[in-house]
């Protein structure tokens, strides 16, 4: 199920305004990768150009390859709807269908691709999701109430639930826990390390010591100041870059010496 | 940037052919029906504006091309005194000057209370009445124009008797109209007024009611004034109100407490249902059939460019005096 | 305006009866130490300016009620004696039926017409047109409601039905066997089809507005939510942006239907008037509506005759105030939920 993304020369752009230069870097399959920096410096930016939710903002574009398997997904002959079916997304705040019920927030994703579900496939896709999301047994009696009646952590996880349900190939964490007190942000963190059995991962997160818990590999992004791009500095194993990083800005970072 | 050329080295791996052909059938797009039901919405979304757009050029095309028949300064300068059958005469002045005396005096009525109870709104509104108010305000723009013309036929019927016809009935009739549209917009523009300005002058030691006066309405002058001439450009094309509550009349009358009055809106209703001409014999010195019809199209014409004038006046009174930080 | 230089000018509610004599002088001397006075006077003519709106509602039902009186008092044999155009042997109730049903009638269709072309509009404004154009547009759908009623009259009954009459001919000579389309189609084009379509182009700057506003409210979170899910645009709309909007488009068309049941000129200019409980709306001389009617018999009305129109004005002012009511309570109802997330 997961694949491989290989980034080559990515310039993201607002407008006219550069907001991320010249990435490049590998993202391996069943794996997490986090992505971690100070605030502006483009993590959130690059990791929403993996499955073109970028360009949902107006003027937004890019420059580059993101190629999953070779595949360039800025090719001419992909369609970003498709992009966006097989990379999934989680957001920084849970955002469940207020006007659904937790079943149809589940199914939201599948029924746009197969109206003609059967019943008995349904239930057992919203099982087996729920499950997946470390949910099942929190809602499993009340799955026709809406969604936005649950707690923040459980909309979260109901959120990477809907996302699951359409088997994606890769799945992108904005800042999942952002918004979660901690107990929802461990229930995320062990959800995050069992679903890298079957997807390819990646996490944006603020939280240094959640990336050096959740991750394989980890990215350091950073800003010279305001007004300028952001940069990947530095990128490897996550051991390594929590013990002994190449560059001093991520040692400062990483030390809490600045961000 | 050292660190980069030696992490992503395993990224340079070669590429397994069949994981990359099976990529490649994922990302190729939506299956058609959902892409085609996709275009066909852009389509339809398209196709709603654009028939729209249909009525609104239609409309104007009409009004500019035969309007512009007519439309000379003899037909803005004349009133209709006097002219009968298919006579090449006739024009809109006793028109223009009752329109803009009616409509003046229902901006006169409206513009104090509307303002002052935005005003209410904005800076003292609290708990219930502001609630109702509110709640009222809105519930008043919907009040069709007919009823506010029964209304102030009525009001005056009870004071003066029945049967009164005169200009000031209209005024009356269009403020009930009016009246929500100036405390709607009014209260918006007080509300863009930053609360800082107000707290700034409270720390000057100034009272509330004149940090009112001379800082939030100062500040929102041109706001105000645009929402003014806004809520004039919507009453000034009213006709049923106008109709049963003025009257109509062919000649002169410049005093909006004495006799019927004719307005531009009426004028092209009265000239529309007096219909075509019948010009029977060859003997009559000028007859043109279409006079009536002529004339009710270049009065809208005149009606139009007024309401556009309104709306363009008061777009630019804000763009030139909005004070920068309401830009 | 002079409101600038003068502070006396904005704040006084010339002829209400508060507290006149202290503004007058007030703002020359240095208001510090009058100030808890003056205070006081400038907030009550606010307040009293608020309460005074809600008096003139009041006051529109009053004085309908007291001229509407001496119709709804009298009978229908005197109406009808007393009253030219009154028919025979009607009751007032009988009298108000037809009429208010033709209101009815020609605003539904109108509507009918108007909220899907206005969601299409306001749809395209808020989600498909580029970006910088997205508020002209919605200034040129606007414009629309800048144009007279007077004006769309002339064009609707001048203008449209040579073209319109064509295509309702059609309509009744393929889809007769509706009761809505029961031929023979009228040649003249004066039928309720017309003044519906009239009414739905000037009822649909409205519709479009509200509709916007509450399609631009839609979170961002829910829009991108779907995306993220492998949605196309218009998947997007259904799943996140039209059920976050339904209140919000209901309270529109009902905007829409309150403006429809009051519009006067057009339906007056346009259509063949008949009093008669009818469904067949490409046939002249069928229905009438409310406004129509009371601006076409005012001017030549008795005493007697104008208190009948008045009592059918009151019937209109109370059918639009429930729908204006109704719309206006659900857009409340949402504002609170909105501003509780």
């Amino acid at each position: 199920m997961a694949q491989r993304i290989d980034v080559k020369d990515l310039n993201i752009y607002y407008g006219d305004f550069l907001a991320v230069q010249d990435v490049g870097m590998t993202i391996e399959p069943r794996s997490v990768t986090a992505f971690i920096g100070p605030s502006g410096c483009g993590k959130s930016t690059f990791l929403r150009t993996l499955n073109r939710m970028h360009e949902v903002i107006p003027g937004a574009r890019v420059e580059g390859t993101v190629e999953m398997e070779g595949v360039d997904l800025y090719g001419d002959d992909v369609d970003p709807v498709a992009v966006r079916r097989q990379v999934g997304m989680v957001f920084q705040r849970p955002n469940p269908f207020p006007t659904m019920s937790i079943r149809e927030n589940v199914l939201a994703g599948v029924r746009l691709n197969n109206k003609r579900i059967s019943r008995s496939d349904a239930e057992d896709l919203v099982e087996s999701s729920l499950r997946g999301a470390n949910l099942w047994n929190e809602v499993k009696d009340r799955l026709d109430r809406p969604g936005s009646g649950l707690s923040g952590g459980q909309q979260q996880r109901l959120c990477i639930a809907r996302a699951i349900a359409v088997k994606p190939q890769v799945l992108l964490m904005d800042e999942p826990c952002s918004a979660l007190d901690p107990i929802s942000t461990l229930a995320i963190e062990d959800l995050v390390a069992e679903l890298k059995d079957e997807y390819t991962i990646v996490i944006v997160t603020h939280n240094m010591q959640q990336a050096a818990r959740v991750s394989d590999r980890t990215a350091f992004f950073n800003i010279a100041g305001t007004g300028r791009p952001g940069r990947l500095i530095e990128m490897d194993d996550t051991a390594t870059m929590f013990s002994s990083p190449s560059q001093q800005a991520t040692e400062d970072y990483i030390s809490g010496r600045f961000g | 940037m050292s660190a980069l050329s030696t992490s992503p080295a395993r990224g340079d791996a070669v590429q397994d052919p069949a994981r990359t052909t099976a990529v490649r059938a994922l990302l190729r797009g939506a299956d058609g029906r959902r892409r085609r039901t996709d275009r066909a919405m852009t389509v339809l979304m398209w196709g709603a504006f654009t028939l729209a757009m249909v009525p609104l050029a239609s409309v104007a095309w009409t009004v500019v091309v035969h309007g512009a028949e007519r439309f000379d300064l003899y037909f803005l300068t004349h009133s209709m005194r006097g002219v009968f059958g298919g006579m090449d005469a006739g024009g809109i002045y006793h028109a223009i000057l009752g329109t803009l005396l009616i409509t003046l005096g229902a901006a006169v009525i409206s513009v104090p209370i509307g303002l002052l109870a935005a005003i209410y709104l904005v800076e003292y509104g609290r708990g219930p009445l502001a609630r109702a108010v509110t709640f009222f305000v809105d519930v008043m723009t919907g009040i069709p124009s007919i009823v506010a013309g029964l209304f102030a036929y009525a009001l005056f019927a009870v004071i003066l008797g029945p049967g009164v016809r005169m200009g000031v009935v209209g005024s009356v009739a269009l403020s009930v109209l009016m009246i929500p549209v100036v405390v709607r917009s009014c209260e918006e523009m007080l509300r863009l007024v930053p609360n800082e300005l107000r707290e700034a002058a409270y720390a000057l030691g100034v009272p509330k009611w004149l940090t009112v006066v001379r800082v939030v309405l100062r500040t929102s002058v041109a706001g105000i004034t645009t929402g003014v001439m806004l809520a004039v450009a919507r009453v000034i094309g009213e006709t049923a109100p106008l109709l049963i509550t003025v009257g109509v009349v062919d000649s002169i009358n410049g005093n909006l407490f004495e006799g019927r009055m004719m307005t531009l809106p009426v004028y092209v209703y009265r000239q529309y249902s007096q219909g075509l001409v019948p010009c029977s014999s060859v003997t009559d010195a000028v007859c043109l059939p279409d006079i009536n019809y002529d004339r009710a199209w270049a009065a809208a014409l005149t009606l139009i460019l007024l309401v556009m004038l309104l709306n363009l006046v008061g777009r630019l009174v804000t763009r030139w005096f909005a004070p920068k930080t309401l830009r | 305006m002079t409101t600038t230089d003068s502070p006396t000018t904005p704040g006084p509610a010339p002829g209400r009866e508060r507290g006149d004599a202290p503004r007058a002088a007030a703002p020359r001397r240095r208001a510090r130490t009058t100030d808890r006075g003056l205070n006081r006077v400038f907030r009550w003519t606010a307040t009293g300016a608020g309460g005074l709106i809600l008096g003139v509602l009041a006051a529109v039902a009053i004085f309908l009620v007291l001229r509407a009186w001496p119709a709804l008092t009298a009978g229908g044999d005197v109406l009808g004696e007393e009253v030219a155009w009154f028919p025979e042997g009607a009751s007032l109730v009988s009298f108000v039926g037809p009429l208010v049903f033709g209101t009815l009638l020609a605003a539904a269709l109108s509507l009918v017409l108007a909220t899907p072309v206005a969601m299409g509009i306001a749809l395209f404004i808020s989600h498909y047109a580029p970006r910088r154009l997205a508020s002209t547009l919605g200034y040129v759908v606007d414009l629309l409601a800048a144009i007279p009623s007077v004006v769309y009259g002339l064009w609707g009954s001048l203008v449209l039905p040579p073209v319109v009459v064509p295509v309702w001919s059609w309509l009744a000579d393929t889809l007769g066997w509706f009761p809505l389309f029961a031929g023979p189609a009228s040649p003249t084009g004066r039928v309720l089809l017309t003044v519906a379509l009239v009414l739905a182009v000037m009822i649909l700057p409205i519709i479009t507005a509200v509709s916007r506003e509450v399609f631009l409210q839609t979170p961002k979170l829910h829009e991108e939510a779907a995306l993220a899910l492998g949605a196309t645009r218009w998947e997007m709309i259904r799943t996140a942006v039209l059920p976050f909007g339904r209140s919000g488009v209901v309270s529109a068309a009902m905007l829409g239907l309150g403006r429809a049941l009051g519009e006067t000129m057009a339906v007056l200019m346009i259509l063949s008037p008949g009093l008669l409980y009818s469904f067949a709306i490409l046939q002249a001389g069928q229905q009438q509506t409310i406004a129509a009617n009371i601006a076409a018999d005012f001017p030549e009305a008795n005493p007697l005759g104008v208190s009948a129109l008045i009592a059918t004005g009151l019937a209109l002012f109370l059918i639009t105030l429930l729908v204006n009511m109704g719309a206006r309570a659900i857009v409340a109802r949402r504002k609170d939920f909105s501003g509780a997330n």
